[in-house]
């Protein structure tokens, strides 16, 4: 037996993060309390360094290796860049928050980075053990993100019940993989694929077993109804930062593990997971938007608006085709730029000793400040899927695709369902613009804040005027 | 093709210079200039639109051609004929009417008020001249998001309600017409309008599709049952808000049925031209009754708003009982222009009517007809106009009220005697809530001690309804530049509309 050594260059944006990682954790060892700053700086360097590395390593043909259990394609490129730039937004949006409320420490960063790391796993996966290790290394970050707030009662039992339900989701996944493997017996993507191939329609019960299980752990990580129990909670109890966090680029990796499972492992079972996929959306986009009308809390309101924006971004996988999933990457990559702006917009209202997480704080911002009420306007209307806002091209796209596989009854009920959640969001404007100003008190934000806010709100203005160049990319990852 | 982008610059202009004036939230004094500035602008270069419009062609002219969604074949592609044309007119026109007559009254938010009037003629202009389904729909929606604002952050006690329901009543209509869009897109892989106009259906197809469409446009216009959120969003909005739903949002639903329904749609039109008729007559008939009890001038009007629509509708959707009859193609021709002034004059009427009542609301803070009573005596200036716009909106000949709908009830005596006998109750219904409301209003002792120290109209007022009131006489006594301009592209449209596709 000869000992190879595999192929590093193709893994070095994410050699990079957890060496960088490593670093920032080490560094705040040594800082005092008055320098916490540096850990943000460095971890925010991370970022682009790996920004850097990815775009100039891009690739434009698909490399394996680590014996074939790591991929490198241009959807893995480009949704890694996406998870970046993302999290470097979140990072920017977070600072102030931490430090108003004594908890920018270093290992805030060092968790989000390696949920990073965890993510960009994810998007590389091509055995099921790797899409394993990803993850899990996301999902044990996120677990202690939440609770970082350690005497926050609300954080904790959040995080309590993240963790419980998360591992049994975990659980589930397992469950089907080991039976994937039983099955074709292999843990390679690539072999699992061929051999779901050739196996005949009568003899997949095994598969199409394992497959239920999937289905349940990826919609669990998804957030997909009826396995959304810890969204809202998870999204009320964590520090608003956490949940701009979970709520924005762990959205990108999942959508990636979809598409690694559902569409380069078991395509040949689509007819079985379009029957499921059809179920969780549906009740996603009618539970999410249907429930989202009774919160008044905005981080819960806003965790079942994801939760109905879950089921549109099935919509496009379910489709089956490579229109399909590039306009699920669309969709899913627009809904986390318009995430982290909405969380943001909660983060610039909130003071120390003050959240701002009830709708009633919106109240009157129209007064207290006409730009940043625009662009809660802007990213409200995108998310309801209105134009020329960058939602409504999202929702094109996904229901472009289930119209052309002949599930037109799909996307009336999808476009019935937009019309349900458009109240929710126009509640919103309402409290700004319509109604009185509550709270007097100026605002105060940071120019990096500001500045980061202000392009979030334009991106989604300027992509909604130009959406042509994010579509073809989209559509040229898929191939 | 056109060199210049003139279509652009009326489109552009507003909405750039609209989003620059929200900018001078803290100068009210030069957002009310710029404001002026700019949709005088927008209307002057709209007047060459009618001055080089070429009435001998049905070809789309002032076309603009570029690639937009490259992936989705979407293009941005503008082009008018003689149907949109009038319509982008009297958008340009009635916004330049709005701010100015918004100069006092708006005190608040001016700023926001002027952007958000300007933004939206900017989107209506584009609905109207958008050759691309795709961009259609983002004018079409986009114009959503500043009514929106209009309606509830200047409207009236209820506001919300009424801007919320305008706003979920609308999207909703909007939403299935773009799943039948992107239906017909799967078929022909072009968004391009004219392409739809070319695919054959079959009769399933066609009809949920027409479904679709009537949803969006019978919202829009408004035909009974969905016109309750009309009443509520006219009486809620401010005046100019009034004026623009009224005067153009109303219309963008008759546009939609001679662009879209018909033309796409002929067989399910003409299989079901009996229920757009049937909803037609109710609104002309049962509204008009249901405008005759009003208490509130602005909803007494908004009534009368929905029962004039029904002409328009009717018109439209006669031309299909006439080709059963084998009756003459002029009269489906009279019909549907019939119909098309039927919406440029109400433009004109409802507007100036809904200025009115602006002018008194202004005065005396209510809209109640019973707080008014001997007008005349304080205001005999304004009084002579409110008489005026009054009788045209009871279809006085001479007056442009009268053209349309004496074209549609002639042209729909070729179809059944009894639509035209149906729709001429008209006259006499319209007569009676309005010349009944102008007795109650303007005539009479003075009522009360506000009425007796109303002043006159101002010079602004002067203006605005002054140059109403030509337009009125105008169209009424000499129709002929509006109909010359629409006969060329309604002949061509009239293939497409009673040619079946089975």
């Amino acid at each position: 037996m000869t000992f190879a050594i595999p192929e590093f260059a193709p893994a070095t944006p994410e050699i990079f993060v957890v060496t960088m990682a490593c670093l920032v954790l080490v560094l705040d060892l040594f800082m005092g309390d008055e320098e916490r700053t540096a850990a943000y700086v460095a971890a925010q360097l991370t970022l682009v360094g790996a920004i850097v590395i990815t775009l100039l390593t891009f690739s434009d043909s698909t490399v394996l290796t680590f014996s074939g259990t790591f991929v490198r394609d241009p959807m893995a490129d480009v949704l890694k860049l996406a998870i970046l730039v993302v999290t470097f937004g979140a990072f920017v949006y977070s600072r102030d928050y931490l430090r108003e409320r004594d908890l920018l420490k270093g290992e805030f960063f060092v968790l989000a980075l390696f949920g990073v790391l965890g993510m960009m796993i994810m998007v590389s996966a091509r055995s099921l053990l790797t899409v394993y290790l990803g993850l899990e290394t996301l999902s044990l970050s996120l677990y202690a993100m939440v609770a970082f707030s350690r005497d926050d009662r609300n954080a904790t039992e959040a995080a309590m019940k993240y963790f419980v339900l998360g591992a049994i989701a975990s659980g589930m996944l397992l469950y089907g993989m080991s039976m994937l493997y039983g099955a074709t017996g292999s843990l390679d993507i690539g072999v699992i694929s061929e051999a779901v191939a050739a196996t005949p329609a009568d003899r997949s019960l095994v598969l199409v077993f394992g497959l239920a299980f999937i289905i349940v752990g990826l919609a669990f990580k998804l957030g997909a109804v009826p396995f959304h129990m810890w969204v809202p909670d998870v999204y009320q109890g964590a520090p608003t930062p956490v949940t701009l966090y979970v709520g924005s680029a762990p959205k990108i990796a999942a959508f990636a593990m979809f598409m690694r499972l559902l569409v380069d492992g078991l395509e040949g079972l689509h007819a079985d997971w379009q029957q499921m996929l059809i179920i969780l959306s549906v009740l996603s986009m009618a539970i999410g938007n249907i429930v989202a009308i009774a919160q008044t809390n905005i981080k819960r309101m806003l965790a079942y608006s994801t939760i109905a924006h879950v089921g549109f971004i099935l919509l496009g996988i379910l489709a089956g085709t490579a229109e399909g999933y590039a306009a699920a990457m669309f969709y899913t990559l627009v809904y986390a730029l318009t995430a982290a702006c909405a969380f943001g917009m909660v983060i610039l209202l909130s003071r120390a000793g003050f959240e701002a997480d009830q709708l009633e704080d919106f109240k009157g911002l129209g007064r207290r400040s006409p730009w940043f009420a625009f662009v809660m306007l802007l990213a409200m209307f995108s998310m309801a899927g209105v134009p020329p806002t960058v939602g409504f091209y999202a929702k094109l796209s996904v229901l472009r695709a289930v119209i052309d596989v002949d599930l037109t009854w799909l996307a009336a009920v999808a476009v019935a369902f937009s019309v349900i959640g458009a109240f929710y969001y126009l509640r919103v404007v309402k409290l700004t613009y319509f109604d009185e100003l509550l709270d007097r008190s100026e605002l105060r934000y940071s120019s990096d804040m500001n500045w980061t806010l202000s392009v979030n709100g334009l991106l989604i203005l300027g992509l909604g005027l130009f959406p042509g160049g994010l579509m073809a990319l989209c559509l040229a990852v898929m191939g | 093709m056109s060199e210049f982008p003139l279509l652009s610059l009326v489109i552009w202009l507003p909405i750039v210079g609209g989003a620059a004036v929200a900018f001078l939230d803290r100068k009210p004094d030069q957002a009310r200039m710029a404001a002026l500035v700019v949709a005088a602008a927008t209307f002057v270069f709209s007047i060459p639109l009618y001055t080089a419009f070429d009435i001998q062609t049905a070809e789309m002219q002032f076309q603009e051609f570029a690639p937009w969604i490259e992936a989705f074949s979407i293009n941005y592609h503008l082009g008018i004929d003689g149907i949109a044309m009038p319509l982008i007119l009297l958008t340009t026109f009635s916004t330049l009417l709005v701010v100015i007559s918004a100069w006092e009254v708006i005190q608040e938010r001016v700023s926001l008020y002027m952007a958000a009037f300007l933004i939206m003629e900017g989107l209506l202009v584009g609905v109207f001249s958008a050759m691309d389904a795709i961009l259609f729909y983002v004018f079409w929606e986009g114009m959503l998001i500043p009514m929106f604002l209009i309606i509830g952050i200047w409207g009236g006690p209820r506001r919300v309600y009424a801007t919320i329901k305008f706003f979920l009543y609308t999207f909703l209509g909007s939403v299935f017409m773009l799943v039948s869009l992107i239906y017909m897109y799967l078929q022909t892989g072009s968004f391009a309008i004219v392409d739809f106009y070319g695919l054959r259906l079959g009769l399933t197809e066609q009809v949920l599709i027409f479904i679709a469409f009537l949803l969006a446009f019978g919202v829009k216009i408004p035909m009974w049952p969905v016109h309750t959120w009309l009443p509520d969003a006219h009486v809620e909005a401010p005046t100019g808000g009034s004026v623009i739903l009224a005067a153009i949002l109303l219309k963008m639903g008759g546009y939609g049925f001679l662009r879209f329904s018909m033309p796409i749609a002929p067989d399910a039109s003409s299989t079901l031209d009996w229920l757009v008729i049937g909803l037609s007559l109710i609104a002309i008939v049962y509204i008009g009754f249901v405008a005759l009890v009003q208490q509130d001038m602005k909803k007494l009007i908004a009534y009368s708003s929905i029962a004039h629509m029904g002409f328009v509708t009717l018109g439209f959707f006669i031309a299909y009982g006439i080709v059963e009859q084998a009756g003459s193609i002029d009269a489906v021709k009279m019909g549907i222009e019939g119909g098309m002034v039927q919406m440029v004059s109400h433009g004109f009427i409802s507007g100036a009517l809904f200025l009115c009542v602006g002018v008194m609301y202004d005065r005396l803070h209510s809209r109640e007809i019973s707080a008014y009573g001997g007008v005349v005596n304080t205001m005999p200036v304004f009084a002579s106009f409110m008489v005026l716009f009054a009788l045209a909106n009871s279809g006085l000949p001479g007056t442009s009220g009268f053209v349309g709908e004496f074209m549609v009830i002639l042209s729909s005596f070729q179809a059944n005697f009894w639509y035209a006998f149906l729709a001429a109750t008209t006259l006499i219904l319209g007569a009676a809530y309005t010349l009944w409301l102008v007795k109650r209003v303007i005539f009479g002792e003075v009522s009360n001690e506000g009425v007796a120290g109303l002043k006159d109209i101002n010079g602004r007022e002067f203006l605005v309804l002054g140059s109403l009131a030509i337009a009125v006489l105008w169209l009424g006594l000499y129709p002929k530049p509006l109909t010359d301009v629409m006969h060329v592209s309604v002949e061509n449209l009239l293939q497409y509309v009673v040619t079946s596709k089975l």
